[in-house]
């Protein structure tokens, strides 16, 4: 199987390549989107200059610092050590909550889809705390681990957990029946119907999961960051950043805190989508 | 070239008459009982197909033909009567629920192929988890197999690359490939245009004159069932009982100018009028129900 995907794979890059400058310049999609972009920032930078509009004051955008003051102190900020030490905190803290609930969600939303014992026990204690937003657990998680560090981890993990488990489960409980069916009548035993359908029957959905858990993660981490006071190293996260720079009033760091964020989780989600791509040939046709 | 030398020890493999491959259904009764309702599905059959026969099923939409394979196949128990396969006990008042295995091999109405598997490693699928080859010996079974159906040209390519008629042929191929006493196929053609059908029906005959391989075909197209089969058994509407058992005695291997024959014409003419009974009593009973 790993031999067919790979020749798959390879014949599939080398066809890329081929024709990716071209297809690239032909990209209507691309360009569209780099140029409605290109005239939101405008949009912005001339209505937060000139406030007024006939007569009319531009609502939010107009008190909002202007695109160019943006960039003259991203420019000024990424000088310093804490700025980049912020990332690589948030980073941190995102990929060690999202690790952690990938790694217990799986095999949980799996135990759950394919054991009704499991499920009968441990899906009513599941459905109750689901629905418990992340942040309700700050408190809690504070009280419970022994450093700041601790806390917002935890609470990043229960950010991605659930929704992860959720759709693995959802995506094992959905599998066509006539895969297991044709499987079992082909002499598959147990542990060959989990790992060769079960398991790559419900890869879309551990990747759908992931990236909705991704996203979650990210604003998690943020909060909770704002909350907790960023623990006690330098730099305090992403999220730490934009709450002291809006305690220090400059509104321009604030909106350079919020863009980094969106870079970091673009970032993030352009990871999974790539992994899901290579883990998933059979997919890559739509 | 590989596709010869494997050809000579398929056909050890799998002789040109077949002695296994019986299947004997007699008195079988299959009720659903969901809340309470008892739906019969099944009413009292009995059907004796030869080892190696083509045997045709024609029936109304939802009459109990699909149920029937499913307890042949072991997805579903009956709920009296007895199956044997080759002398064999199946399924009878003692265990009503069949074992699944190898040696009937399901194609389904939709298409089963996994979707994450090439049609290669799909076809390479059955001997590989029993065991029976190691799993390059398996893969060069499958692409053999694959060789001798035609499709060694789409053989690395994953199910939803292909036309639904490929796939299908490949899923024929992946039954196949386990050696099955039967091929059960539930309307595998049903959702295909005219054209793509003849060619399908094309391939299927020529992998039986290759296999010889007993076949249990479900259908509502009766000029399939008569271009395909040894026998045409139209069934009535649910529950399903054996209505009419028609002898198709055309001669193999069979083409399309059959299709044109007077010897077809009649044949169709003979079993036409039973199947239009059924359809209008299955048409009207679910008139009824909806009303």
């Amino acid at each position: 199987m790993t031999d067919a995907i790979q020749s798959a794979h390879d014949t599939t890059i080398v066809v890329a390549k081929r024709s990716k400058l071209r297809k690239l310049a032909d990209n209507k999609t691309l360009w569209r989107g780099i140029a409605s972009i290109i005239l939101f920032i405008l949009f912005w930078e001339v209505s937060s200059q000139s406030k007024v509009w006939f007569g009319i004051q531009v609502p939010f955008i107009g008190k909002v610092p202007p695109p160019s003051a943006v960039l003259e102190n991203w420019v000024e900020v990424v000088q310093r050590p804490g700025y980049w030490q912020s990332w690589y905190l948030s980073f941190m803290r995102v990929f060690f909550g999202f690790i952690v609930a990938m790694i217990v969600g799986i095999p949980f939303g799996m135990a759950l889809a394919v054991n009704r014992y499991f499920r009968d026990i441990f899906f009513p204690p599941f459905e109750v705390l689901r629905p418990i937003p992340p942040l309700a657990w700050v408190p809690a998680s504070i009280i419970f681990w022994p450093t700041t560090e601790l806390s917002i981890a935890f609470v990043t993990f229960l950010g991605a957990f659930f929704t992860i488990v959720i759709n693995v489960l959802g995506g094992a409980r959905t599998i066509d029946v006539q895969y297991l069916r044709a499987a079992q009548s082909m002499g598959a035993s147990q542990w060959d119907l989990f790992r060769r359908i079960i398991l790559p029957g419900t890869l879309p959905s551990i990747f759908t999961g992931a990236a909705v858990g991704m996203g979650i993660t990210w604003e998690v981490v943020v909060a909770a960051e704002m909350i907790s006071g960023g623990g006690q190293q330098s730099g305090g996260g992403l999220g730490f950043f934009i709450w002291s720079s809006y305690m220090g009033g400059s509104l321009a760091q604030v909106v350079v805190g919020m863009i980094s964020i969106g870079i970091a989780g673009y970032f993030s989600s352009s990871m999974i989508r790539y992994i899901g791509y290579l883990f998933m040939p059979w997919r890559r046709i739509f | 070239m590989a596709v010869k030398k494997k050809k000579t020890s398929r056909q050890k493999a799998s002789p040109a008459v077949r002695e296994r491959g019986t299947i004997s259904i007699r008195n079988v009764t299959k009720i659903y009982d969901p809340e309470g309702v008892n739906v019969m599905a099944v009413d009292n059959c009995s059907l004796e197909i030869e080892a190696g026969e083509v045997c045709m099923i024609v029936g109304p939409s939802g009459c109990g033909k699909t149920t029937l394979l499913n307890v042949i196949a072991g997805f579903h128990s009956l709920t009296s009567g007895e199956i044997y396969l080759d002398d064999e006990l199946l399924c009878g008042p003692d265990k009503p629920l069949a074992n699944q295995g190898a040696d009937r091999m399901v194609v389904f109405q939709n298409g089963a192929l996994f979707p994450w598997k090439s049609l290669l490693d799909n076809v390479a699928y059955g001997p590989m988890v029993q065991g029976i080859l190691s799993k390059s010996d398996a893969r060069d079974k499958a692409r053999d197999m694959l060789a001798e159906a035609g499709m060694i040209d789409v053989a690395d390519k994953f199910p939803g690359e292909v036309s639904s008629g490929m796939a299908r042929r490949a899923e024929i191929v992946r039954a196949l490939i386990n050696d099955p006493k039967v091929l059960l196929l539930d309307e595998p053609y049903r959702a295909m245009d005219a054209l793509t059908k003849s060619i399908m029906h094309e391939a299927l005959l020529a992998m039986y004159d290759r296999t010889k391989v007993t076949i249990f075909f479900i259908t509502h197209d009766l000029e399939e069932a008569i271009f395909l089969g040894d026998r045409v058994v139209v069934m009535t509407t649910r529950p399903a009982r054996t209505k009419k058992i028609v002898s198709v005695k055309i001669p193999r291997p069979r083409d399309y100018k059959l299709l044109s024959s007077e010897q077809f014409r009649l044949l169709v003419e003979e079993t036409k009028d039973a199947v239009h009974e059924e359809a209008i009593k299955a048409f009207e009973a679910g008139e009824r129900e909806l009303a």
